[in-house]
């Protein structure tokens, strides 16, 4: 920060002489680093304000935290899987034989100073980064900010997401106690589970038949070096097209596709950024010291037998382990795992395995495929700048809550078991009901969000053509009863109004003036998109509606008559 | 010598030494089972004929309308005879009989019978028929333990239901195995030794009462140091801590968010 402030009071002509000794430091140095330029193309950049852009920066400062952490953690923990007995602090393992990687998570723990801190720090910066990429990529899709030109931005937040869980799942694995073994006998068993290459997989990784000697080490080297290594360059190409796109905006008025109304980096940005970098890791700071987590000294040595009640991946991976929970082993009397007879002797098809990889790569590849799925069955090639409303792209939102709903069902019957004892219900039925409910709860939470959202554009049409109720009741002089009503200013006004509502588009002819089938899909799909809508308000039912207001006589009333003059000027 | 060694090829040699070794099996495990009957039912003396009768009135008025007038129980409750002083000991000295309702498995509650009236209780029971009995004290000081090894034997035999913190797990059909936090170690011994609800029997074959008691050191050590890391969030491992983060730890950040971008007016 510093550095940009002196580049900026270095910045001027050639000729320009400093006169304090920082000043001729300064100016040394960006003669030769070009700061000035740098500071003049960044520096300037506007970014709009709104609460819900910044989710993507507390993903990258949870980052840092991460990378801070983790490397006082490296110096510290020792990646081996040879046997140690434990000699440290915590009573109730002393003397036991374990890994010297579990001992030393234990040293980290309870022995080195501060050691549990960064511990837990690390772990929660985990959750919170995830989480942030999460909710950042929520955003980023309920108001269309995927649009042309960003879908390969968006494609790049993908893989930030999917590498995410890559660290997280790494990191997961390392201290080699119960509960990660566990995690990772599950990696090794849906390996084993492919077909024919399947057992190989698993040697590969594990160096040999699972646990072996090999894993701790390589999970190691992917998630301190190369797993990082990833995702640091790809948050910098993220962030490059940020800036080269620049950034989307809510619409408001004086807000167009051609510009971006907001602060520029320097200096209001670049001192809320920091600021909110400390803020996030006063948060962190703040859960790491008060609150546990991954308590490994519960767990024990990993040792592939015992399997341990509420044992459960980080949430991130949850839905991971809800698919499989869910998937039935058998269905009535039929066993739903064969074995293909094989001049070998028999290749088993774990389907109750598989299967449950069905969802989560139509998730994944649905997620990064949107953008040009959105793109297709919209017909829409334009760039898009002005970010929309949730609710006027009903069908998009509806679609994205029956995504959310149908990973949320994933999510909890990863965490069947705890449901069922802190809600005294039935492990089994909870499990029965959540099979039907990934197929139905889907479709239910789209008419619904769909409908909700049909709603609230009406809501807002009602808004812009009658104006808010004011909560004043009149009564006539003829006894009728009226309320008033308050007309919205300017700037609600125009976010009111000022919104694309396609209608939906007929199959169009190729080239050689023929309907595809595909494009026939095309425009089935269109239909269904964009066929219930609500069109925004026009010009001229707004003026009609305002005629009717005077036709009235409301234009004496002193709320309404105020009102209407802050419209006829527009100033705040 | 010889005619045996001649004998040894006879059709029927090998059922002759079928029978010899099922017999010798049966005979060993016969005389094992009755001596651990005995000694499970040696204590029962201390029991007085007074305490009986008590117990057995007590019974007529709270208990026989599930189990029986004479505890062979009904279509409702299991018979009570065989089951031992530890039973009565554990189930009514943790308040889970009398059930409050009959549902999947009963519930821990406030106890409803006095020491007094459960070791009367537990007399009559006993009286019925040979069982396990209430515990003496010498296994139970958790300060003569071994807590590192029954640590390991707590996770070996027990966290896959009752969670590797005590915290407890869920079982099928809305049973569950309950959280081991502030049980006397008396139950902690007793449910080992009688295996109550769904748990299984752990008898002194299987852990002997030493590592019974192993087991009891760890648990109770482990209830004294506390959390090292902070409020435990139920100890029940990520999914409270996922469920925290996206709750507490969201709005935190959803607060400084708002607080950040609001515009002073």
């Amino acid at each position: 920060m510093s550095t940009h402030e002196s580049d900026s009071t270095a910045a001027g002509a050639a000729a320009f002489q400093p006169e304090t000794r920082t000043g001729r430091i300064a100016d040394y140095v960006d003669q030769r680093v070009g700061g000035t330029n740098m500071v003049r193309e960044f520096g300037r950049k506007i970014f709009p304000d709104h609460w819900t852009f910044m989710f993507g920066e507390v993903a990258l400062y949870s980052f840092v935290i991460l990378i801070i952490s983790g490397i006082f953690l490296t110096f510290w923990f020792d990646p081996s899987m040879a046997t140690v007995e434990y000699e440290g602090k915590y009573a109730p393992m002393n003397g036991m034989e374990m890994s010297a990687a579990y001992a030393s998570a234990l040293d980290i723990s309870f022995d080195v100073r501060g050691g549990l801190f960064m511990r837990q720090i690390h772990h929660w910066a985990a959750l919170v980064f995830v989480m942030a990429m999460s909710v950042h990529m929520l955003r980023v899709f309920f108001t269309g900010a995927f649009r042309k030109p960003r879908e390969l931005n968006w494609v790049v937040g993908c893989a930030l997401l999917i590498l995410g869980l890559g660290a997280g799942f790494t990191g997961y694995s390392l201290p080699d106690e119960v509960l990660s073994g566990n995690g990772l006998r599950i990696i090794d068993g849906i390996m084993k589970a492919l077909p024919v290459v399947g057992t190989y997989l698993s040697f590969f990784l594990f160096g040999g038949e699972f646990p072996g000697e090999a894993v701790i080490p390589r999970l190691y080297v992917l998630h301190i070096l190369i797993i990082p290594g990833l995702i640091l360059a790809l948050v910098v190409v993220h962030l490059f097209m940020v800036v080269l796109h620049k950034h989307t905006q809510y619409p408001g008025p004086g807000r167009t596709e051609r510009n971006v109304v907001g602060y520029p980096v320097g200096p209001v940005y670049a001192a809320k950024a920091g600021g909110f970098f400390f803020i996030v890791f006063g948060i962190l700071a703040l859960i790491a010291g008060t609150f546990q987590i991954n308590a490994l000294w519960n767990y024990g040595p990993y040792d592939p037998s015992p399997v341990q009640a509420g044992a459960q991946p980080d949430w991130y991976i949850g839905p991971f382990e809800g698919v499989l929970r869910m998937m039935p082993g058998w269905i009535g009397d039929i066993p739903l795992e064969f074995v293909i007879p094989t001049p070998w002797g028999g290749n088993t098809v774990a389907t109750p395995v598989l299967v449950p990889l069905i969802p989560i790569a139509v998730l994944f590849a649905g997620m990064f495929l949107w953008p040009w799925i959105e793109a297709w069955i919209s017909g829409d090639k334009r760039d898009h700048h002005i970010l929309d409303r949730p609710r006027n792209a009903p069908a998009r939102t509806a679609f994205g809550t029956a995504t959310v709903t149908f990973y949320c069902i994933l999510w909890g019957m990863g965490a069947n078991d705890l449901i069922a004892t802190h809600f005294h219900l039935s492990l089994n039925d909870i499990t029965y009901w959540s099979r039907v409910l990934i197929f139905v709860g889907p479709v239910i939470a789209f008419i619904l969000t769909k409908r909700i959202c049909l709603a609230l554009q009406r809501k807002d049409r009602d808004t812009v053509l009658h104006g808010h109720e004011a909560g004043v009741i009149e009564m006539k002089p003829h006894g009728e009863f009226t309320e008033r009503h308050r007309r919205p200013n300017d700037y609600e006004l125009y976010t009111l109004v000022a919104f694309e509502s396609p209608e939906p588009s007929g199959p169009v002819p190729n080239a050689k003036g023929k309907v595809t089938r595909t494009e026939k899909l095309r425009a089935r799909l269109n239909r269904w998109f964009y066929e219930d809508r609500v069109a925004p308000v026009s010009r001229r039912e707004y003026l009609e509606a305002l005629e009717h207001d005077h036709h009235d006589g409301h234009e004496d009333g002193g709320l309404e008559a105020r009102e209407q003059q802050q419209i006829g000027s527009g100033h705040h | 010598m010889k005619a045996l060694s001649q004998k040894r090829r006879h059709p029927f040699a090998g059922v002759a030494l079928l029978l010899l070794g099922l017999l010798v099996t049966g005979g060993l495990y016969a005389a094992a089972t009755t001596i651990n009957e005995a000694q499970a039912s040696s204590e029962t003396q201390e029991y007085s004929a007074s305490d009986i009768d008590e117990g057995e009135k007590l019974f007529a008025a709270n208990c026989a309308s599930c189990h029986g007038i004479n505890a062979e129980g009904t279509d409702d409750a299991p018979s009570l005879i065989g089951v031992g002083a530890a039973s009565v000991d554990f189930q009514v000295g943790t308040g889970r009989m009398p059930m409050q309702m009959q549902g999947p498995q009963a519930q821990r509650k406030p106890a409803q019978f006095n020491d007094e009236q459960t070791q009367q209780l537990a007399a009559y029971v006993a009286s019925l028929g040979a069982g396990p009995s209430v515990p003496g004290e010498e296994h139970l000081d958790a300060e003569e333990g071994d807590a590192t090894r029954g640590g390991e034997l707590f996770r070996i035999n027990c966290a896959m239901c009752h969670n590797a913190a005590a915290a407890g797990g869920a079982l099928t059909e809305g049973k569950f195995a309950p959280s081991l936090h502030g049980v006397e170690e008396k139950h902690i011994y007793e449910a080992m030794l009688i295996g109550p609800q769904n748990m299984p029997v752990f008898n002194d074959a299987n852990i002997p009462p030493e590592d019974k008691q192993d087991i009891i050191a760890f648990l109770k050590t482990y209830e004294s140091q506390g959390t090292p890391g902070g409020f435990a969030l139920g100890s029940l491992g990520p999914v409270s801590e996922g469920l925290f983060v996206w709750s507490g730890g969201l709005a935190l950040l959803i607060g400084a968010m708002v607080w950040l971008t609001s515009r002073s007016s």
